[in-house]
């Protein structure tokens, strides 16, 4: 199996932009990573696009060639990936074994969602699919009301708090002002967060995720050619995906994601490295809960001490293990197709020492988590200078 | 249907629903684990109809509306 780098990334602003198309989003950020690496659109051997809903969304298919044909990419494979909101992370991974493998040299992943052309509840209801639609869809369960569940269980076990979850969105929207291209640049006190409108018991409305477009794309190739392409890649040193039932109420314990537990595991063997070892992370807080579960189930701390560690402040950018320097998906934004390439880009970024007034002190050893819908899939990838 | 009688694994109260509950809204869902170790996802009955629930009450089956399964506390 042959080593893996990043040699190039792009990315839109994350917001709500109603005037511009998936199709014009997904080429902005393709184009711009193709101008990192010094690259022609006619050297990309093949093609990867994560994207969870373009077809409800937006009205379109056959999305891959679509969006490589309006970047003149042609005559290779292009394949969408949908896995929910892991659906770029999902996308990055196979990319990743397409390279390892030897098949092809110069890959392009881009990950995009267009959401905001819906009205809040019709976007509820597509992003409902990536559940069981015939069991909690049928029965009014929403996202929200998925992680609420979750939440309210992790309380229950664990004692953890409101307080401590609304300490999630206040640290993540503290970065994410610094971030130029974060959707929602302002600081939130723990005051408003704790008292936002109610969405789904316990969860406000500063719990959740934000309803965004963007795109996200990272170019890969053999870490043997890298220095064609930039003076700074970002070796992928390892990287899972794994999948746990949709339902939530056919996973045996809803207080942890089985799917991160067993996809850390593997990326962590694969690099060589421990929890102990990771010097930052971007993880997947859809929900605030699920940035407490995940640096559980990450090893980051231990299993219902989720609450009591963000609280420590050590996840805070100057604590020990900083998360979610981008602003994650609270602050940064959500546009769920784009998520799982967005965190590679923002690891790279602070790894390259490219992250501006959010830049990190120790900042060569970064990981990513990328989940979808309430733990079916999950991808975890470790990225390290090369 | 009739999955019985069972104990509330977790529950939340839904405010903000997707398009075609709009009009349930607020609603309380729960995750009920049944006799038989299964859990099913249902609603609680309107608070005309009866009491919010918590984790570990025990509930009761009442009938299937429009498919989808309504418990009560019992």
């Amino acid at each position: 199996m042959r080593e893996v780098a990043v040699v190039g990334i792009g990315k839109t602003a994350f917001g709500a932009f109603a005037d511009r198309d998936l199709r014009s989003l997904a080429v902005e950020a393709g184009e711009k990573c193709l101008a990192d690496a010094h690259v022609k659109p006619s050297q990309v051997e093949e093609f990867f696009l994560g994207n969870f809903a373009g077809p409800s969304f937006v009205g379109q298919n056959h999305l891959a060639p679509y969006i490589a044909g309006a970047m003149g990419i042609l005559g290779v494979p292009c394949t969408r990936f949908e896995a929910a909101c892991a659906s770029s992370g999902a996308a990055f991974y196979h990319a990743v074994a397409s390279v390892a493998a030897g098949l092809n040299d110069v890959v392009l992943i881009t990950g995009v969602e267009k959401m905001t052309s819906q009205t809040t509840p019709k976007v509820t209801e597509i992003l409902a699919g990536a559940g069981d639609t015939c069991g909690e869809g049928r029965a009014g369960a929403t996202f929200p009301a998925l992680f609420a569940m979750i939440a309210r269980r992790h309380m229950y076990q664990y004692g953890t708090t409101h307080e401590q979850m609304a300490m999630v969105a206040v640290k993540n929207h503290e970065n994410g002002a610094k971030n130029p291209l974060a959707h929602m640049r302002k600081v939130i006190t723990l005051e408003q967060a704790l008292k936002g409108k109610p969405i789904a018991d316990p969860l406000t409305v500063y719990d959740c995720s934000l309803i965004s477009d963007g795109a996200a794309a990272v170019l890969i190739v053999p870490l043997e050619r890298a220095a064609e392409f930039t003076d700074k890649p970002v070796k992928v040193l390892g990287i899972a995906q794994t999948s746990d039932q949709v339902a939530l109420d056919e996973k045996a314990d809803i207080t942890t994601l089985s799917a991160v537990v067993a996809a850390a595991k593997k990326a962590y063997k694969m690099a060589g490295v421990t929890a102990a070892d990771i010097q930052f992370a971007e993880l997947h807080d859809c929900f605030t809960i699920a940035e407490i579960i995940a640096t559980e189930d990450l090893g980051f701390c231990k299993k219902g001490e989720g609450g009591p560690y963000v609280a420590s402040g050590k996840t805070r950018i100057d604590g020990e293990k900083p998360v979610n320097t981008s602003g994650g998906l609270k602050s940064k934004g959500h546009p769920v197709g784009a998520t799982g390439t967005g965190q590679i880009c923002d690891l790279v970024m602070q790894i390259r020492g490219d992250a501006g007034e959010r830049q990190l002190a120790k900042h060569s050893l970064g990981l990513a988590e990328n989940l979808g819908g309430s733990g079916a899939t999950a991808v975890v990838t470790i990225l390290g200078a090369a | 249907m009739n999955p019985g009688p069972g104990i509330v694994y977790t529950e939340t109260v839904v405010w903000a629903p997707p398009e075609q509950f709009v009009n349930d809204a607020p609603y309380q869902m729960a995750i009920v684990t049944l006799a038989d170790g299964h859990r099913l996802t249902g609603r609680i009955v309107p608070d005309s109809e009866g009491p919010r629930v918590a984790i570990g009450d025990r509930v009761e089956f009442v009938e299937e509306r429009s498919g989808i399964p309504f418990f009560r506390k019992a």
